[in-house]
């Protein structure tokens, strides 16, 4: 197998607590499943509580990867949290760079406070549209709803929007090795609801071209 | 079935570089692990304690890191394969020991995992472990990839058997915390029994110098085995003139950066897994023909000076060889190593253009992550009791008004140093740092000292380190206030069991050592408090403030974290027809200055509002709130 961009560069951004660790370990099992080398590095420790946290996933089709995508250069963003997916952005982001982000923001202490102001969602996610490739936003959360298994969500937004070149069912069998039984309903269709949300139903079998033109999807009742 | 114990040698999974660490060590057999939590090394007792029981190894998560040594070693020396893993300062801690073991030698295969962690992600220092390898004349194994942690421990167990030395194997920060592809081994069929015998005593002067030179000789042999390790190999074409010689994480680093740069043809990399003692017949070899060497590893200039030593003994067969690192300044010494570093190297040595990211593209993503993005700084989480505990210290000092202050410690509570904690913790070290610090002010008052201060430490903390320095108080009457922020576990490594938290790594129950009980042991004077009774709390501390001498307080209130997971909590809320926003006068006290990240500012109604995805119902707010908003759902107001 070889791939389109080698390595293929994932980074999955959020704040602590939000299961970037799980939704990253979900992707990389699948990626192995597919028959790829697969790097992830992820940050925890201190930034467990509150802080911004990140993972760096590489794929390869050709040999190991070090842990870390060098600066500029993120094929694939996911962005579990709004501002999260525009700081990463600063740093490795690039002209080419595809977003997916969840539109559901946490707030930071100092906006909590009253002190900073969080911007408008909207606004943030036409900056972003601004500077990258594609952004899908997608809507892991519905008003009222807690967040449970969001990151799963989202994983199944990036495999539905078929920016990695893994087969959906790839990643369902890797969600059923990693998930406890007990969970594994409640992760299976949160995960069968991104690749909804995301518009892709079929199994990519390739790599798919990158695409010119900026796919956006804001709901109008986000909430700010 | 997790991968740990699955029995299909050749098969490729996902693994942790903790749990390959962990494989490795199961695959050679291990038969008994001691630790003590700490990032980024507590996985790996972690794995072995999840299959504990079906491979037979005894996992225990010891006091401190050099109790965990010692008893690790009793296994050791009574023949069995052990292993004890420890993040960087950790390896200070032990260190008394190790500098001990070395002369008397040990039995059983003994592997003592360092977790480095450059750029002190999780960390109070930047420390390279490494050092005590040449410090105590051990072998020392270095993991470029998963792969390499699950086989080189694996390795290291035979190693430190064959030399009947400990061998350190050192890992980082990335290596630990990286998921990589790692093909499975074979599992053991062990059968070892445990039997003491001989004489491990280092004492007598003529015999101390004796396992002196047989440690030397020792090492010789380590040195004859690293010749052949399959862990150190040459990668690049054939004639090079320009090597990179690297170590661990700097493997991969290297070969992207070469491999950026288009330099495959050019450059070759002599990538060292066994870094000490050096593999010197092997490196000698392929630097044959090299004029120029670029040294690339995480975090001082280790193998960069072992290698020019050994150029320079070497110079008769290799001629004259520029030796680019951390000495020329084309690499730092200190944080972390990345691909963009060594092409930054790579590119000014070589006089080539250095790649760089559109100067325009950047200038704008930054300015938009400028204009965006309010800043995200760690915070005690959600119905944390340090955030009370803090409140109630600060309250206190205040009503004091002798300008007090906070000497902190290791752990959740060192958070308190920044907005979270209201700046109170003034000093932060290491583990049991602030207690034996404060004893030390306790005692100026000779010198017109007459500030008073409060030590805090956790519990977890207690045990490992404040204990001597808390019966140093004792004995010399020092005038300290020890605050002991006792939440139940080692929270910030993940909830571990401590010696009072009254069940083990595997979640047996075992028996309690009270912290209040060793106290009064002592002879200190102990309060135990509840930090969420507020104003109790902040006047009985104030009284201990009045108090001379060695006084321990602690604050008792589980970790939240560890509570939720047993009950079911309440639902709070803001009666927004109570709370009267800006005109009440306590300046949003719950929102901003209390400053819970489950308590926000609703811009709308210009009224507090508890965000019920983050609240954790620990209820504490509506015990400050000054006029009562803040109330529990469905309960009789």
């Amino acid at each position: 197998m070889t791939l389109e961009k080698d390595p293929l560069n994932l980074i999955i951004a959020g704040v602590g607590g939000q299961g970037n660790i799980l939704a990253s370990q979900i992707v990389a099992t699948a990626g192995i499943k597919e028959g790829l080398y697969v790097t992830v590095s992820e940050t925890y420790g201190a930034s467990q509580r509150g802080g911004p946290v990140m993972s760096h996933v590489r794929f390869s089709a050709k040999a190991q990867c070090g842990p870390l995508i060098p600066e500029g250069e993120a094929d694939v963003i996911v962005g579990l949290e709004p501002i999260e997916a525009l700081r990463i952005i600063g740093d490795y982001g690039n002209p080419k760079t595809r977003v997916i982000v969840s539109p559901r923001p946490i707030y930071p202490i100092s906006v909590l406070a009253g002190q900073a102001k969080y911007p408008p969602v909207e606004e943030v996610v036409q900056k972003l549209v601004g500077v990258v490739a594609e952004v899908r936003v997608v809507k892991a959360i519905e008003e009222g709803e807690t967040g449970l298994a969001a990151n799963v969500v989202m994983v199944g937004a990036l495999a539905g929007s078929g920016m990695l070149p893994i087969k959906i069912n790839n990643f369902e069998e890797s969600l059923r090795e990693i998930v406890s039984p007990r969970d594994l309903d409640l992760n299976l269709r949160a995960f069968r609801k991104g690749v909804e949300l995301a518009g892709g139903k079929a199994a990519v079998l390739a790599p798919v071209k990158p695409t010119r033109k900026r796919v956006i999807r804001v709901d109008n009742r986000l909430n700010q | 079935m997790g991968t740990l114990e699955l029995n299909q040698p050749g098969k490729t999974v996902l693994m942790l570089g903790n749990e390959a660490i962990a494989r490795g060590a199961i695959e050679a057999g291990v038969d008994f692990c001691a630790a003590y939590p700490g990032t980024p090394s507590t996985e790996i007792p972690e794995s072995l304690a999840r299959v504990a029981e079906r491979f037979n190894i005894y996992v225990e998560w010891s006091t401190n890191e050099i109790v965990a040594l010692e008893v690790a070693t009793a296994a050791s020396i009574a023949g069995l394969r052990a292993l004890v893993a420890m993040k960087q300062p950790g390896v200070n801690v032990c260190a008394d020991f190790l500098m001990a073991i070395n002369l008397t030698g040990t039995n059983g295969g003994l592997v003592l995992v360092a977790a480095d962690d450059p750029r002190a992600m999780s960390s109070v220092n930047e420390q390279d472990s490494r050092n005590y390898a040449r410090h105590a004349d051990l072998p020392l194994l270095e993991p470029a990839d998963c792969q390499e942690a699950k086989d080189m421990t694996r390795w290291a167990f035979e190693l430190s058997e064959k030399l009947g030395l400990p061998c350190i194997l050192r890992t980082v920060t990335r290596l630990s915390h990286s998921r990589r592809n790692v093909k499975l081994g074979d599992l053991p069929q062990k059968k070892r029994t445990a039997r003491f015998k001989g004489v491990y005593i280092c004492r007598d002067q003529d015999l101390l110098v004796a396992q002196h030179a047989t440690l030397h000789q020792k090492l010789e042999r380590a040195w004859e085995e690293f010749e052949a390790s399959q862990f150190n190999f040459y990668a690049g074409p054939g004639k090079a003139k320009f090597v990179i010689v690297t170590s661990g994480s700097g493997w991969l680093y290297s070969r992207e950066a070469v491999g950026a740069l288009g330099l495959q043809d050019k450059v070759g990399i002599l990538k060292i897994g066994t870094t000490w003692p050096l593999p010197e017949k092997f490196i000698v070899a392929h630097l044959k023909n090299v004029t120029e060497i670029l040294v690339v590893e995480e975090v001082d200039p280790f193998l960069e000076q072992n290698i020019k030593i050994m150029l320079a003994e070497q110079a008769k067969t290799l001629g004259p060889i520029e030796v680019y690192g951390a000495k020329s300044g084309h690499l730092p010494a200190y944080g972390e190593m990345t691909q963009d570093k060594v092409a930054h190297a790579l590119t000014s040595i070589k006089g080539l253009k250095p790649r760089v990211r559109d100067k325009k593209y950047v200038e704008k993503v930054k300015e938009l992550a400028l204009a965006y993005i309010p800043p995200r700084v760690p915070t005690f989480c959600t119905g944390c009791p340090h955030r009370a505990s803090l409140w109630v210290i600060k309250s206190a000092l205040k009503l004091d008004g002798r300008d007090g202050f906070v000497t902190g410690d290791i752990g959740c509570s060192s958070i308190g140093t920044g907005l979270t904690g209201y700046f109170q913790v003034k000093t932060v070290h290491c583990m049991g740092g602030g207690i034996g610090l404060a004893t030390g002010f306790g005692k100026l008052d000779r010198f017109a000292f007459d500030q008073p201060v409060i030590a805090i430490c956790g519990d977890s903390t207690f045990y490992h380190a404040a204990i001597p320095a808390l019966i140093n108080a004792r004995v010399h009457n020092s005038n300290v206030l020890m605050v002991v922020l006792d939440n139940g576990g080692t929270a910030m490594t993940g909830f571990q069991p401590h010696p009072g938290s009254g069940f083990d790594v595997l979640g047996q129950p075992a028996p309690t050592v009270e912290i209040d009980n060793i106290c009064r042991g002592i002879g200190v004077e102990v309060r135990v408090r509840d930090p969420f009774e507020i104003s109790q709390a902040v006047q009985d501390l104030y009284d201990m403030l009045q108090e001379s001498g060695p006084r321990v307080m602690v604050f008792r209130r589980r970790c939240f974290r560890i509570e939720a997971k047993e009950k079911l909590q309440k639902k709070y809320f803001v009666d927004q027809t109570k709370c009267i926003g800006d005109d009440c006068g306590c300046a949003r006290f719950c929102s901003r200055v209390f400053n819970c990240p489950g308590i926000v500012w609703d811009q709308q109604a210009q009224r507090a509002m508890i965000d019920e995805v983050a609240c954790t119902g620990c209820g504490v707010c509506a015990t400050l709130c000054p006029i009562g908003a803040i109330l529990v759902r469905g309960a009789a107001s």
